[in-house]
């Protein structure tokens, strides 16, 4: 039984009709339960982790460098397949379903799940054929579709504007701050219910970034957002939910505010109040 | 002594002096290329260039003499000295000569041309001492010839076809003998176009009908249905030689027709030639030609060179066939050595698991580049002609392989063009890793996050992004193999092919034909011809345009990979 995930138990925002939208926020979307990962078979980077991420939220992951935080965020969509001699104990469910299911593709997991990417990765390719990507390799290639594609993923990536005149231009010509919007365009082309970002700021100006932080209010609208991100301001100003990791352990994960202003932990606070990280 | 500076140590760098020593690793590279590069160029182009005929007069007193007389006509291709080593006892009396005249010291080579009547000598050495005089007379002229190369002579009358003479002196002389060279060129071109193209196809199917029958009547017993096909195959040919006869008639009228003028010219000692005009191809007077008519023949000549059929057992002519032969073969080699080379290595690179197998193929793959190129030739032969093109053969050609005329069981171009290809291949496939190896894992990994799958990663991003590294291995693919005359040898290339492996007879493409290639073509004229001495300009020109045709076939494909880096990288981060 390949199955893949349903589109209709999955669909962000919810439909009006077959399931209520609810207030609350629904903590078991994505599920990560005794979760341990080892590089080279032995060398374990994250150990016994267990957290809830709700849906349509922000949730950051925070800590300081060799955590583990973009580690776990990699697992969520299994980009770490492509390293040899990974290995995982426990598991990671996203509604429900268990991203090992050995009979579910990964592409069809994938294609659930946008990522941006630290660096800005852009194609060599044109803007236009940049965000039809996904919609190219699922075999779409009607015209009309992807124009329309292009235009909600560029305006949902606020980028619309600046380049709706060189669609057919290089990406390569863009800002530094516009490929990163890109990146954020092509991540939500194909409408996915995830969004990941492994600190998508990092190589970005201020302006850039407060650019890219608008968006992300925006976005969590539609979509589910993790974020990684080693700016504490900025985890502060854009997230919901925060987890602290510290050394492959899950230190303290609650809403944002009272991780910076209540932190349980002294670790937590040492680390949020800038002593150490 | 160690210097002291302000801080008590010598900050001198310590190595500096390697700047200059790789430095001068880089010039002497550069020269020695530029210096290979150039003497190919002069000599190359010396062959085309019109030189000056000199009337040479001797001493009567002197010790040389050309073939008992004092006077020669020839162009003066090389003056050195004479060393005292090298003479022979019966010149010893050059050294005390040499003290009232140091030309006695020195000997000048002379193209005399003329073979026909001056046996196989084409050169004269000349001690320069006994030289009398040396002129330059204005009528002299060079006759090419479609036997025994040149003719350098004096003109005297042209007798044509009415019985009217025109003397040499005669205002109208050049006008009418180039007016009737040129008719002569334009029927010559008409019996070639006749021969070749007309009874050229009929003869293909006229031999591809006899080897049929050939077959046919090999057979101890034919059935009714062969011998019903030996009757009507040999109407066919019946009517092939019908279709034949109006065209070898009309050949044969118009070669009568070239002997009808003729021209008269003296040589030397006062001998005296009648050749008909259909025995000249072209003429000239190099001593009345100014610099623009020297720089107009030249290029015709280069022209001619590029473009003409070669003649005399390739010494004369031009060499068209091996261009064109090299031209077809590299591009079949490239056709087959890309997709061999960029799936080899896109599966090395993207696929196999990382280990020492892997290494070891790899550490292979880059030895086998190494290989002597003969040996790949010997390989071809075992291979692909006497194993694939022989199972080819029984399996399509029975009959021919019934009456022992192997098709592809034979050396033939596609046999060349694959072993070339199996040659160059590892270059294809190492520079195709390193290309695969330079795209960014963040790409790949934005790709494989937008649902794509790893061949779809792979043909859309990956291989576009490296098309143009792989484009630089094939240039230097190309370069290889179209200069590879070794493994040529064992597997189809021909001094002089009948055909070309290109033509308008049907499939058009002839894959199994022998061809002709420059490589071969410059070691045949150099080693292989009567006179070493007088093709040693047409190897340089050969060889020149051997270097031309690597460098046009890699410019293209550079300006292809420039085309595919601009559409890629349009701008820079």
């Amino acid at each position: 039984m390949a199955h893949t995930f349903q589109q209709k138990a999955f669909k962000p925002g919810g439909d009006a009709g077959a399931e209520p939208e609810t207030e609350s926020p629904q903590p078991d979307f994505i599920r990560v339960k005794d979760f341990n990962f080892f590089y080279d078979n032995t060398v374990q980077v994250l150990f016994d982790l267990n957290l809830d991420i709700p849906k349509q939220k922000v949730t950051a992951f925070i800590g300081p460098s060799g955590c583990g935080k973009s580690t776990l965020l990699r697992n969520i969509n299994r980009m770490n397949d492509l390293i040899d001699g990974i290995r995982h104990e426990g598991d990671i469910t996203i509604d429900g379903h268990s991203i090992y299911d050995p009979h579910l593709e990964v592409i069809s997991l994938r294609k659930r799940i946008g990522m941006v990417f630290q660096k800005s990765n852009p194609f060599p390719k044109s803007i236009y054929e940049n965000i039809v990507y996904s919609l190219r390799v699922a075999g779409r290639s009607k015209r009309s579709e992807l124009d329309e594609v292009v235009e909600r993923s560029l305006r949902g990536a606020a980028l619309w504007d600046e380049v709706k005149d060189r669609l057919k231009e290089s990406a390569f010509g863009l800002s530094g701050g516009q490929m990163q919007r890109l990146c954020i365009a092509r991540a939500i082309a194909n409408r996915p219910e995830i969004l990941l970002m492994d600190e998508p700021c990092s190589a970005l100006d201020p302006i850039a970034t407060g650019k890219i932080e608008d968006l992300i209010h925006e976005l969590k609208k539609e979509y589910t957002i993790v974020i990684v991100t080693h700016n504490m301001q900025q985890a502060a100003r854009v997230s919901d939910r925060t987890a602290f990791f510290y050394l492959g352990k899950l230190i303290e994960y609650n809403g944002t505010e009272d991780v910076f202003m209540k932190p349980q932990n002294p670790q937590t606070e040492a680390y949020v109040s800038g002593r150490f990280g | 002594m160690k210097a002291k500076t302000a801080f008590g140590k010598n900050i001198k760098p310590v190595g500096e002096i390697w700047v200059w020593v790789t430095g001068v690793g880089l010039a002497m590279g550069l020269f020695m290329i530029l210096f290979l590069l150039g003497v190919i160029v002069w000599n190359g182009l010396n062959y085309f260039w019109p030189k000056r005929i000199a009337q040479i007069e001797l001493t009567e007193t002197g010790r040389t003499d050309f073939r008992g007389d004092h006077e020669l006509f020839g162009v003066i291709t090389m003056r050195r000295a004479l060393t005292v080593e090298n003479l022979s006892p019966d010149d010893a009396d050059l050294v005390d000569l040499a003290r009232q005249d140091p030309d006695y010291m020195r000997e000048m080579m002379v193209y005399t041309g003329n073979r026909d009547v001056f046996a196989t000598q084409n050169f004269a050495f000349l001690n320069m001492g006994d030289i009398e005089r040396i002129t330059h007379p204005e009528e002299l002229m060079v006759l090419e010839r479609t036997e025994w190369g040149d003719a350098i002579a004096r003109p005297l009358e042209l007798r044509l076809g009415t019985g009217e003479v025109v003397p040499a002196d005669d205002p109208r002389f050049d006008e009418t003998l180039r007016r009737k060279v040129d008719e002569v060129r334009e029927r010559r071109s008409e019996i070639h176009r006749i021969e070749r193209r007309e009874m050229g196809r009929i003869n293909t199917r006229f031999n591809r009908e006899s080897l049929e029958i050939r077959y046919l009547r090999s057979l101890d017993e034919r059935t009714p249905a062969q011998e019903a096909e030996l009757e009507r195959r040999l109407a066919t040919v019946e009517s092939l030689r019908e279709e034949l006869q109006p065209l070898e008639l009309r050949s044969q009228i118009l070669r009568q027709q070239q002997s009808e003028h003729s021209i008269v010219f003296e040589l030397v000692g006062g001998i005296e030639r009648v050749q008909p005009l259909g025995e000249i191809i072209n003429f000239y007077l190099p001593n009345q030609m100014g610099l623009f008519q020297r720089v107009g023949w030249f290029f015709f000549k280069i022209w001619e060179f590029l473009t003409d059929y070669p003649r005399e057992a390739n010494t004369e002519g031009g060499i068209f066939p091996a261009l064109f032969g090299t031209f077809v073969m590299t591009i079949l080699m490239s056709l087959a050595v890309t997709p061999f080379g960029v799936l080899a290595a896109v599966y090395l690179r993207e696929y196999a698991k990382q280990g020492p197998l892997v290494s070891a193929v790899r550490i292979s793959i880059n030895n086998l580049a190494g290989v002597p190129s003969i040996v790949f030739g010997v390989f071809g032969l075992g291979f692909f002609i006497h194993e694939v093109g022989a199972v080819i053969d029984q399996v399509f050609y029975p009959r021919m392989v019934a009456i022992n005329t192997p098709v592809f069981g034979t050396g033939g171009i596609l046999w060349a063009s694959l072993t070339l290809a199996l040659m160059t291949v590892p270059v294809v496939i190492v520079a195709t890793e390193e290309a695969l190896a330079a795209v960014s894992r963040g790409v790949r990994e934005g790709s494989l996050a937008c649902g794509a799958s790893k061949w779809q990663t792979i043909q859309r991003l990956v291989l576009p992004a490296s098309s143009p590294g792989i484009l630089t291995g094939l240039i230097l693919a190309m370069a290889r193999g179209a200069g590879e005359v070794a493994p040529l040898l064992l597997v189809g290339v021909m001094a002089l092919a009948p055909s070309l492996p290109i033509d308008g007879m049907f499939p058009f493409v002839h894959l199994d034909r022998k061809f002709m290639h420059l490589g071969f073509h410059i070691y045949i004229v150099a080693l292989q011809s009567p006179d070493t001495e007088a093709t040693k300009p047409l190897v340089f020109a050969s060889t020149l345009v051997l270097i031309m045709l690597v460098v046009v076939l890699n410019l293209g494909a550079i300006m292809i990979r420039n085309h595919l880096r601009k559409k890629l990288m349009s701008s820079a981060f």
